[in-house]
């Protein structure tokens, strides 16, 4: 008999109920809430009576609608309303919440691996698609609906049917200031925004093993841009590692125990997936989004692609549509192209060793005269190591702004709004039209990257502000 | 849950590909705390001019696609967020039923929950649909029970949705209440697992 991977193992150890014709009912171990997606399914809740079957397993924060210059003061009343029903909710049917006042607050996918509560081999949910971010720890995670969200809270199980699984092999070595975001940009421009569509991913290879866990969440966060259900990596000793003395994770002789179950996850040698790519990064440059879907995308050292020598019709179609939102023309340099804002942020890219990396871009230079710029860290506990670093007088220093935790300019539901026609090099995730603001233009790259468009005014290639010293640490792998 | 059992309306047709549901419902109407009312916010920065008039350009605002009730899209419709408002503002603006050569994971999902039956068709036939609504205004009938869509000329094509969910569908049921019925299941899971 074959061997399993990961996904398939994860899943058998989480099935309530297999019965022929149906899909699986498979059991939650983790369920994170939000102010956003959440208020229906509470009120659902209400009104059919129903209580939370394991409030313990859940655990809510929020992060989408805060205003990340002063939280505690939100003019919009309809946002403050959201806020308020999570507080109210999570009152009502006793969800613990990590609310503006805790020193725990954050954005979900910042806050669930700081706190030990994403651990390898959980099954875990959120109303929120970059759930796939906490993949990076061998969990399965992924996002719901608000139906769903419901379901999860009345039942802690969910009708699940089984996924088929892509191998994403990841190999080479990285260039000067290519990052995990630089890689996972990259493999989404040569295989497009679905080729994971009906797939959970794993991600395997030389490439993942060196990564640390931040830059692992960070290629994960973006499974879900490539259309998978969700991305995996198998737990290793850098997994274990990190999780070691976090507030939820066992302790003790606990966590010892807790890792030999652990290693077991792992993908056996002879596990069949249902399909493979491999993918050599030693060619990738750091990326840049010219279009309004994560998958248009090139090298820095790139042009704006000529939309008619594009291969089907589709892309063709889409790649008009999007120049022409984007104000762009086919054959520039993406290096010619100015930008206006620099949002350092999102759960994909907010973490500490994101700020370091970008501190150390930043440091002694200035932001050009014509950016402006800002540094908002996923979490209240990202924020607080920062600052005991001295980062945030680093980008202070340099002209940044710096903001209190939240989503802030991922999907500007809160003040942090990219004007109409004005240009965003951000580290977030979706360079969708309307994304960041009506009409606003937003290039998805990496925190140096970012960092470097903010003293430039355009983009560059980041290797050009790397030291020779630095440029030895990119090299690891 | 309204049953899905069978359904005839008008086909307005949207020749987008990769409609995310940013587009579909903009991020300024999610925090409403309510299911309801989302229709009038459904694919708010295209329906409507910056100074909030209509856009007359908008395919759902030509004459011809008022009052439809279909929906006719192009590949990897609804990718994006998970926000279930997406569905509820499309069910909210009147849609029941959705065709398209592929749709986004959550998003498919959400549909059912909404009473929305999203069909996933070979490209050919979504070719074919796009030639037909173009020509004339096209009305389709959307059959779960037979699992098939047709037109008044007799024109027919077959759909499979997956079993459970039609039976879902079909009767209108809520999950919660299904799964309920195997709590025993559950505690018994939970009992091993402690
Ligand atoms: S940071 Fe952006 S992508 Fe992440 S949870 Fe917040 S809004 Fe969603």
């Amino acid at each position: 008999m074959a061997g399993k991977s990961l996904y398939e193992k994860i899943w058998e150890q989480h099935v309530v109920v297999d019965e022929a014709g149906k899909p699986t009912l498979l059991y939650i171990d983790l369920h994170l809430v939000h102010e956003v997606t959440s208020p229906q399914a509470f009120e659902g809740l209400r009104l059919h009576n129903r209580s939370v079957r394991r409030p313990e397993h859940t655990f809510a924060t929020m992060d989408h609608n805060v205003p990340t210059d002063d939280p505690f003061t939100v003019l919009d009343p309809i946002a403050a309303k959201q806020i308020q029903t999570l507080v109210q909710n999570c009152n009502e049917f006793g969800v613990p919440l990590a609310d503006l006042q805790s020193e725990d607050q954050g954005i979900v996918h910042v806050i669930g691996p700081e706190l030990g509560l994403t651990l390898p081999g959980k099954t875990i949910v959120c109303g929120d698609s970059h759930t796939s971010t906490h993949g990076a720890f061998g969990a399965l995670a992924f996002g719901i609906g608000t139906s769903e969200v419901e379901h999860v809270l009345a039942t802690q199980c969910l009708w699940q049917k089984r996924s088929h699984t892509l191998r994403v092999h990841l190999t080479g070595v990285r260039r000067p200031g290519v990052t995990a975001k630089d890689i996972i940009l990259g493999v989404i421009a040569r295989y497009g925004v679905d080729f994971g569509s009906g797939y959970v991913l794993e991600f395997t290879g030389e490439v993942i093993r060196s990564m640390s866990m931040e830059e692992r969440m960070t290629v994960c966060n973006m499974a879900i841009e490539a259309g998978a259900r969700a991305g995996l990596i198998e737990p290793d000793q850098t997994t274990f590692e990190y999780l070691r003395g976090r507030r939820y994770a066992p302790r003790g002789e606990a966590f010892e125990q807790a890792v030999e179950r652990w290693k077991a996850l792992a993908s056996d040698p002879d596990a069949v997936y249902d399909s493979t790519l491999a993918f050599d990064i030693t060619d990738l440059s750091p990326q840049v989004t010219w279009g309004t879907n994560p998958a248009q995308g090139v090298g820095v050292d790139g042009v704006v692609p000529d939309p008619e020598l594009l291969e089907s019709e589709t892309e063709r179609r889409g790649a008009l549509q999007a120049l022409a939102y984007m104000g762009l023309q086919p054959g520039t340099p993406i290096t010619e192209i100015a930008v206006q804002h620099v949002f350092i942020g999102s759960c994909t890219n907010s973490r500490i060793e994101d700020l370091r990396l970008a501190a150390s871009i930043v440091r002694g230079r200035q932001v050009a005269a014509s950016v402006r710029a800002m540094v908002v860290p996923g979490s209240k506990a990202v924020k607080r190591q920062a600052e005991a670093e001295g980062l945030h007088e680093v980008f202070r220093s340099a002209g940044f702004e710096w903001r209190e935790p939240g989503c802030s300019s991922c999907l500007a539901m809160n003040p942090d709004v990219i004007p109409e026609g004005e240009r965003c090099a951000s580290t977030s995730n979706r360079n969708f039209e309307g994304r960041q603001g009506r009409g606003a233009r937003t290039h998805l790259v990496s925190p140096a990257t970012a960092a470097a468009a903010a003293i430039a005014g355009h983009f560059v290639d980041v290797a050009a502000y790397i030291s020779r010293e630095e440029a030895y640490v990119w090299n690891r792998s | 849950m309204e049953p899905f059992v069978t359904h005839t309306g008008r086909v307005a047709a949207l020749d987008r590909v990769n409609v995310d549901t940013d587009a579909i419902i903009p991020k300024q109407f999610l925090k409403r705390v309510e299911r309801s009312g989302f229709g009038q916010f459904l694919f708010y920065d295209w329906r409507f001019q910056p100074d909030g008039s209509l856009n007359p350009d908008f395919e759902l605002n030509q004459p011809h696609n008022a009052g439809a009730t279909i929906l006719l899209a192009r590949h990897n419709f609804g990718c994006g967020s998970s926000r279930e408002h997406a569905p509820w503002a499309l069910a909210d603006y009147g849609f029941r039923a959705i065709l398209a050569p592929s749709f986004a994971d959550i998003f498919y999902n959400n549909c059912f929950k909404n009473g929305i039956l999203p069909i996933p068709l070979p490209e050919t036939v979504v070719d074919e649909l796009f030639a037909k609504s173009a020509a004339h205004t096209l009305t389709l009938t959307v059959d779960l029970q037979r699992q098939v869509i047709g037109d008044d000329a007799g024109w027919e094509i077959p759909f499979t949705v997956d079993p459970y969910r039609r039976h879902l569908l079909l009767a209108g049921l809520d999950d919660i209440g299904v799964t309920l019925q195997h709590t025993d299941a559950i505690d018994q899971y939970e009992r091993q697992r402690a």
